[in-house]
């Protein structure tokens, strides 16, 4: 009778078994293609809307479904400098944008948004890609004042990230130092109508090439 | 104004005395040059004889060909003095006596002065990188530090 080796089990690497943090993301950024989409929810919607007159169903539901997308849109409370404040008054109540169904939330679990209110340093930069990625799909990011957008004032530093969208995509640019609310409400508009003709969850840019 | 440890005495004198060193300045605000080999004496001489007790920084200059300068600056609380100590670590090797035998407080910003600008305090119980990561190429803050320099993958 024949014996067969027992098969060596290996254990999924933990976080220790990295270098260091870049690593660690890189592992955990090869994910399969259409991991994003559900492949049966996509027949679905083929099938109906090869159906005649099968167009009016889908629209109809694409419709109702970015409605129920903007109007609930969650922004996960990440704020990194100055901007947070200008970000916490507008999420109080005398500018209160839970008008339009966004609830601060601690969690990026439950979170469609991350607003990036603050210079992003070097350091930072893996963090905030880890917490984007931690985001569930689809999820859409507001860049608020000039470091988030540019750098800013500390573009010319040695430590800081020259704009938020070379690492993670970027929906909406506010720009301000800080940004007022009310600019920031007009962005948070701006991305509402951007979600509203929301189409396809998983196709997202890529972030943009650090080039100088 | 209450007594220091040698009552009024004027630091400056005892400066000269005991080091042979000129205190520049005005009495509550002196500066001393001190040479780089005399750096810890002078500071436990500076603790425990002009009662200056509260290490308040240290920091560096890089003045490019002419080398670093280290300095620090510490203060009598009781008589309202301070003294402000500098040191030229001449323009090779930014190799430098560590002060945490005498300032506990002096530990975290050598580390700081050794991130920012490269100078290695011998004798530091753990001479690490305290802002910056630890991965990080370079000292930022010296004068030949380009402000370009790469940093993968965000920069």
């Amino acid at each position: 009778m024949e014996v067969k080796a027992p098969v060596p089990q290996v254990p999924p690497p933990g976080w220790k078994d990295f270098k260091d943090l870049q690593e660690w993301e890189r592992y955990h950024q090869e994910r399969p293609e259409d991991d994003k989409r559900s492949n049966a929810l996509t027949q679905i919607a083929e099938t109906v809307h090869q159906f005649p007159g099968g167009w009016i169903v889908t629209a109809s539901v694409d419709k109702v479904l970015n409605w129920a997308r903007k109007s609930s849109i969650w922004p996960v409370t990440f704020g990194l400098a100055c901007c947070a404040i200008e970000m916490m008054a507008t999420f109080a109540s005398r500018f209160d944008v839970e008008r339009f169904g966004m609830v601060p939330w601690a969690s990026p679990r439950h979170a469609d948004l991350m607003i990036v209110s603050g210079t992003v340093t070097i350091k930072m930069a893996p963090m905030l890609r880890r917490i984007y990625d931690q985001m569930a799909d689809p999820k859409w990011v507001v860049s608020m004042g000039s470091c988030a957008n540019s750098g800013g004032p500390f573009r010319h530093g040695y430590h800081v990230v020259k704009g938020v969208d070379r690492v993670v995509p970027v929906d909406v640019y506010v720009p301000g130092c800080p940004p007022t609310p009310d600019a920031l409400m007009y962005g948070l508009l701006l991305l509402q109508e951007q979600v509203a003709e929301f189409e396809k969850t998983g196709s997202r840019p890529e972030p943009t090439p650090p080039r100088d | 104004m209450t007594e220091g440890p040698l009552g009024a005495a004027d630091p400056r004198l005892l400066v000269r005395d005991r080091f042979g060193l000129e205190a520049r300045g005005e009495p509550p605000h002196l500066t001393v040059d001190v040479p780089t080999d005399r750096w810890v004496e002078f500071a436990r001489f500076a603790k425990h004889d002009l009662g200056c007790h509260y290490f308040s920084f240290l920091t560096a200059v890089d003045w490019k060909e002419a080398g670093f300068e280290v300095l620090y600056r510490i203060e009598n609380l009781d008589d309202r003095r301070s003294l402000t100590v500098r040191a030229r670590l001449g323009p090779d090797g930014a190799h430098c006596a560590s002060l945490t035998d005498v300032y506990r407080g002096a530990d975290w910003m050598e580390r700081e002065c050794y991130d920012m600008f490269g100078v290695v305090f011998d004798g530091h119980p753990d001479l690490r990188r305290i802002l910056l990561s630890q991965d990080w190429e370079g000292h930022p803050l010296r004068k030949d530090y380009a402000v370009d320099t790469p940093h993968a993958p965000y920069r």
